[in-house]
């Protein structure tokens, strides 16, 4: 079993032409950085100014709520048979605008609820201090409330781009594109090993985007290093608190 | 008669998204496929709760085992499910075995922390205090930290539940997935009214559960609303 999944993932031929590894995960990394590149645009200025205002706190919150309950195969099909249509889309493949719309429906709530508690969790007493410091509403946001927020919103970006990965898999099911593609491509020919060594790659590219998001949190944290000094003040609860969103 | 025939396959003929005549004319299948949607999350939920609570108990008396739980659940939580339910394709075949043992893993990610969360809330004069009065390790877990830690429990079990009973569609890919059978059935056939019927039912579901399970911890922890 293990030979064989090992032999079909060493086997170039695998790798090459239109339904190849290669192209699959080709199209599943650009529709996941597209989308996350939407969500982000979209996503993070709106809940900034809530979160700045202190406004529409339900709504930010609940999304994510909303997000968990929702199943992404159900938004997939959905859409697919909607009026996004289901032909092919570019590079993004077969159905690629409705699996890109559906990814980035997906990665908003954890972006928005993040970023709007990442903000709105910053001690007052510091904003009102910086306000009193004569600093005006801009420079209380730039200067003070985002880098103290910063590695909350990060997470945000984390299990968003966990989850758009995740989703991008579930695509395969409703004949998206994808490396989900090698997934029920096996099922449908009854090739246990084949279903193994896509889910194979479809963790360990999920793995490695894990890593990397990781290594950009700490990267973009600029309290990182006030942190290492003060190992059981705030910052340290703030870090643990943030649950792992919805999976897909 | 004849023209209520004629409503009938005009809804059907159209493939409207709403057919009230799905409804009644599916009623088995959708009842089938609810009620195996609904065994299959409250079984890996409950399967998760259990293996949640000693591992939440081990680490927190152990840094190394907190650390060793909460990275290696995050991991499984990385993985997608199609590739999580794919991967134990080898060893429990197509079966509710391998949905429940992957929707498991997920919920015990979600439990354990609420756990250890929900055990490390509970105040250290309150522990002193039982302690001081003479409990024994076990009554004092079972009744002075497992209570006072049961509103953080809840939470976690109520995204758990919730995010199971989405999660459930995907085993649909080893046909075990209740109402997401019904969702993948309409891949090939394009059939609306099942899509909308099956993902509806899906969502109230989980609003379901999560009321069910909002009730509960209303009759489990009554000073939580005196205390409001």
């Amino acid at each position: 079993m293990l030979a064989d999944v090992w032999g079909y993932l060493t086997d170039g031929s695998h790798w090459s032409g239109s339904t190849g590894i290669a192209a699959f995960l080709v199209q599943q990394l650009l529709l996941t950085v597209t989308a996350m590149v939407i969500a982000m645009v979209v996503g993070l200025p709106l809940a900034m100014y809530a979160g700045h205002r202190h406004r529409f706190g339900f709504l930010a919150v609940n999304v994510s709520n909303v997000g968990r309950a929702v199943p992404v195969f159900a938004v997939l099909l959905v859409l697919s048979l909607g009026p996004v249509g289901s032909e092919e889309f570019g590079p993004y493949g077969r159905a690629g605008l409705a699996t890109l719309i559906s990814l980035v429906l997906f990665a908003l709530p954890p972006l928005i609820t993040n970023t709007y508690v990442g903000i709105t969790e910053v001690d007052n007493d510091i904003v009102e201090a910086s306000r009193g410091m004569g600093m005006g509403e801009r420079k209380v946001f730039t200067s003070v409330e985002l880098p103290l927020a910063m590695s909350v919103i990060m997470t945000g970006v984390r299990l968003a781009l966990v989850q758009v990965w995740a989703t991008a898999t579930i695509a395969a099911l409703v004949a998206g594109p994808g490396l989900g593609r090698i997934i029920t491509r096996g099922f449908a020919n009854h090739r246990t090993y084949e279903v193994v060594a896509g889910a194979v790659l479809v963790a360990v590219v999920a793995l490695l985007l894990e890593g990397l998001a990781v290594l950009a949190e700490r990267y973009a944290d600029p309290m990182r290093r006030a942190q290492r000094s003060d190992r059981r003040g705030r910052r340290t609860t703030l870090r643990e608190e943030p649950l792992p969103e919805a999976v897909v | 008669m004849s023209a209520q025939a004629a409503e009938v396959a005009k809804c059907y003929l159209d493939n409207s998204w709403i057919c009230g005549r799905y409804w009644s004319d599916y009623r088995p299948e959708l009842t089938d496929a609810t009620v195996q949607h609904l065994w299959i999350t409250v079984v890996s939920v409950l399967v998760g709760l259990v293996a949640a609570v000693p591992l939440a108990l081990l680490a927190r008396r152990n840094p190394t085992v907190e650390s060793l739980v909460v990275g290696g659940t995050t991991i499984i939580y990385t993985i997608p499910s199609l590739a999580l339910f794919s991967l134990l394709l080898p060893f429990t075949g197509l079966s509710p075995t391998t949905v429940i043992i992957g929707l498991a893993l997920y919920s015990l990610t979600i439990l354990v922390r609420n756990v250890l969360a929900g055990l490390r809330a509970v105040p250290d004069e309150v522990v002193e205090a039982a302690r001081g009065m003479g409990y024994s390790r076990v009554r004092l877990l079972t009744r002075v930290e497992l209570p006072l830690a049961l509103p953080i429990i809840m939470a976690g079990l109520r995204v758990a539940a919730v995010s199971t009973v989405a999660l459930a569609t995907i085993g649909a890919i080893v046909s075990y997935g209740g109402l997401g059978n019904l969702l993948l059935q309409a891949v090939g056939n394009q059939f609306k009214a099942q899509i909308f019927a099956a993902s509806l039912l899906c969502i109230l579901l989980a609003i379901a559960l999560d009321l069910v399970l909002v009730g509960a911890q209303r009759l489990l922890t009554p000073w939580t609303r005196h205390a409001r």
